[in-house]
């Protein structure tokens, strides 16, 4: 059974595209082999709502001489980065690459980071890792290993600019636990195409973050698989997408073994006139996959005209045997009797504003789970909306 | 010592057939402490009345004017109308989902002091005000309206004008919909407010039930989009006997 819709909202309107009849997920391409995946068109199921004209450097079969500057927290024990040979990288990356950009990352990444935390090792502090861009054409490769029963928070924040395509590959042996913390702070000029792909054992639970705030392009595809019973994934998203910026963020959910639960959780506020952001939810439960519990949610807020959210979620289940599996996605105007009420209050417009969309993505923070990404965040946000009033007052 | 006045007061709406005038010519004076019934049928204009005065974008004023001790009111944005001392009860009060109570109360105390309130001593107040309107402290950490019930959408909005302090309160059916014993709770604060800062109401209301809690001193009976007779609380019990009937066949 395939359940697939697919809601769409302009400022204006708010509407339903139909069902896009699709092949199972299970069936796309993976490769290590770049010429397994042929240029991206735009027409491509996984390539439609996205701009490959600006996307067209990270297609290019080339080497690239450019490279981010890494500055990593204290290391505690047990915990380690390496830089690892390109062959060797592909063989401790979880699954084969799933488009031409992150196959062409791997190809010329030169080699893969490492981040290695030895089993049954539990870091207290968050372990961040800062990734600024400095120009030019940049290929990544990164491994995130935990062994049997280790616990960490990785908090990898992205800033400056580049054009950046990479691969971020997160292997859970049984019963770890990560939470992943990936932030794009990117400068405005900054375009990133990310492919990442975790694989959980047994009872290993993955609370994901991703949070998108700068660059002109950004692309991620984010897919969980599950090997073990009784594992888990929590993925978040907060994206905030202006004028200019594309956000695409796409996500799928392997369910191949019994017992295991996921829940997707992405939020989007979009401002200004050629805001665009995309989420595609793709959640399979194989039949296998007796006992799966899934739920995924997509809510986007439309705060001026002209912005354009497209939100596709995508349920396939090839068994009955489950828990429950469900899926809402909702794209909304900003709400004028919000802003009435608050503003009969005495509350400024700009502050009306603030209050909104903090509130809208206050729970989401909340999740989070590091104090000082989500301060942060909470600062980074009351920025964005400034920025809103600065574009408004230019109408 | 503030007075509200509606002079000659006419306010259209954008309908899917076209402009409908709603108000027609409406004229009303409200001095500090004085109570003002406001008694109609359904449609008759009185929420539109309320949000005019307000600010809400959607009713445009065509004709006539609104003044709080002489200031243009309907030159002002809608914050600074509540600035000014003007507080509206609403009928309907909408949710703003993950923006808590206590928060909104605090940002909206301090928009309209010009500064933020002494932290402890606020602190008493809200729980003070909240415990009168027997109200759980657990309120302060839930969103605002989010999910509340009906009646404990309107014990939030006399809490906030209990805590805002305006000068001039409007009160869209505020009695609309509670039992008797939020009823009872209800008026309290507005009796407290009347006594406590010498609060001038409009008190909008469909039913006469209320009026027994709250004495006015005044009732003008609202009929498509004007007062089509006042007086005294004495014309409240002749509504409650024989209903809008008299003046639906005149209109
Ligand atoms: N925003 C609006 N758009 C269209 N019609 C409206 C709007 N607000 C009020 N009306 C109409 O104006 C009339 C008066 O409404 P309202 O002021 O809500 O009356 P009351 O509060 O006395 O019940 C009604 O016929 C109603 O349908
Ligand atoms: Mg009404």
């Amino acid at each position: 059974m395939t359940v697939t819709d697919h809601t769409q909202a302009t400022a204006d309107t708010a509407h339903s595209h139909g069902v896009i009849p699709d092949k199972s997920r299970a069936d796309r391409v993976v490769s290590f082999d770049v010429d397994a995946f042929p240029v991206p068109t735009g027409r491509e199921e996984n390539w439609r709502f996205s701009p490959v004209r600006d996307l067209r450097p990270l297609f290019a079969d080339e080497a690239a001489d450019g490279h981010l500057e890494w500055t990593t927290s204290e290391l505690p024990a047990g915990v380690t980065l390496a830089e690892v040979p390109a062959d060797e990288a592909r063989e401790r990356t979880v699954r084969e690459p799933g488009d031409r950009a992150s196959a062409i990352a791997v190809k010329h990444a030169g080699g893969a980071m490492a981040l290695t935390i030895a089993a049954n090792t539990v870091v207290e502090e968050p372990i961040t890792i800062d990734l600024n861009g400095v120009g030019g054409d940049v290929r990544g490769h990164l491994l995130v290993e935990l062994g049997q029963s280790a616990e960490a928070t990785v908090v990898i924040n992205r800033t400056g600019t580049a054009r950046y395509s990479e691969l971020v590959s997160i292997d859970l042996k049984d019963n770890a636990g990560l939470n992943l913390v990936l932030l794009q702070q990117w400068d405005e000029d900054a375009i990133h195409a990310g492919e990442v792909l975790a694989r959980l054992g047994r009872d290993a639970r993955l609370r994901g973050t991703v949070v998108t705030l700068g660059g002109k392009v950004v692309r991620l595809n984010t897919s969980a698989a599950f090997a073990g019973e009784g594992a888990s994934v929590d993925l978040f998203g907060l994206y905030f997408a202006d004028s200019g910026q594309h956000q695409e963020h796409q996500l799928f959910v392997d369910h191949a073994v019994p017992k295991c639960t996921s829940r997707v959780t992405y939020k989007g506020a979009l401002a200004g006139k050629t805001a665009h952001s995309v989420w595609i939810g793709d959640v399979l439960i194989r039949a296998a996959a007796e006992g799966t519990d899934t739920y995924e949610l997509n809510r986007n807020l439309v705060l001026t005209d002209g912005a354009r959210a497209d939100s596709v979620p995508n349920l396939e289940i090839e068994t009955g045997e489950i828990e429950g599996a469900g899926h809402a996605s909702a794209t909304g105007r900003f709400d004028e009797e919000q802003m009435f009420y608050l503003r009969s209050r005495g509350i400024s417009e700009e502050q009306a504003r603030k209050l909104v969309v903090r509130g809208f993505f206050a729970d989401l923070i909340h999740e989070i789970g590091v104090p000082a990404v989500e301060e942060s965040l909470m600062r980074q946000i009351d920025l964005e909306i400034a920025h809103v009033e600065e574009e408004l007052e230019h109408e | 010592m503030s007075t509200l006045e509606i002079r000659n007061l006419h306010v259209t709406v954008e309908t899917p057939e076209g402009t409908k005038e709603i108000l027609k010519g409406v004229d009303l004076t409200i001095n500090s402490g004085e109570t003002h019934a406001i008694m109609g049928p359904n449609g008759s204009g009185k929420s539109t009345l309320a949000y005019s005065i307000a600010g809400h974008p959607k009713y445009e004023i065509t004709e006539g004017s609104v003044t709080l001790d002489g200031e243009d009111v309907l030159e002002m944005s809608v914050d600074e109308r509540a600035k000014a001392g003007l507080f509206l009860a609403m009928q309907y009060p909408v949710e703003v989902p993950g923006v808590s109570v206590s928060n909104f109360l605090r940002t909206a105390k301090t928009a309209i002091d010009g500064e933020a309130p002494k932290l402890r001593t606020w602190v008493k107040e809200v729980k003070g005000a909240m415990e009168n309107l027997r109200m759980d402290p657990s309120f302060g950490e839930r969103g605002v309206n989010e999910g509340f019930s009906g009646g404990e959408k309107k014990r939030h909005e006399i809490l906030q004008m209990e805590l805002l302090q305006p000068k001039i309160s409007i009160l869209d059916e505020t009695d609309s919909g509670l039992d008797v014993d939020a009823l009872r709770i209800v008026s309290e604060g507005v009796n407290r407010a009347k006594e406590n800062t010498g609060l001038g109401v409009m008190l909008i209301t469909h039913y006469t039930r209320i009026l027994r809690y709250i004495k006015p001193d005044f009732v003008h009976v609202f009929v498509n989009g004007r007062v089509a007779e006042q007086g005294g609380p004495e014309l409240a019990e002749r509504l409650e006997a024989e209903g809008y009937d008299r003046y639906l066949a005149n209109a």
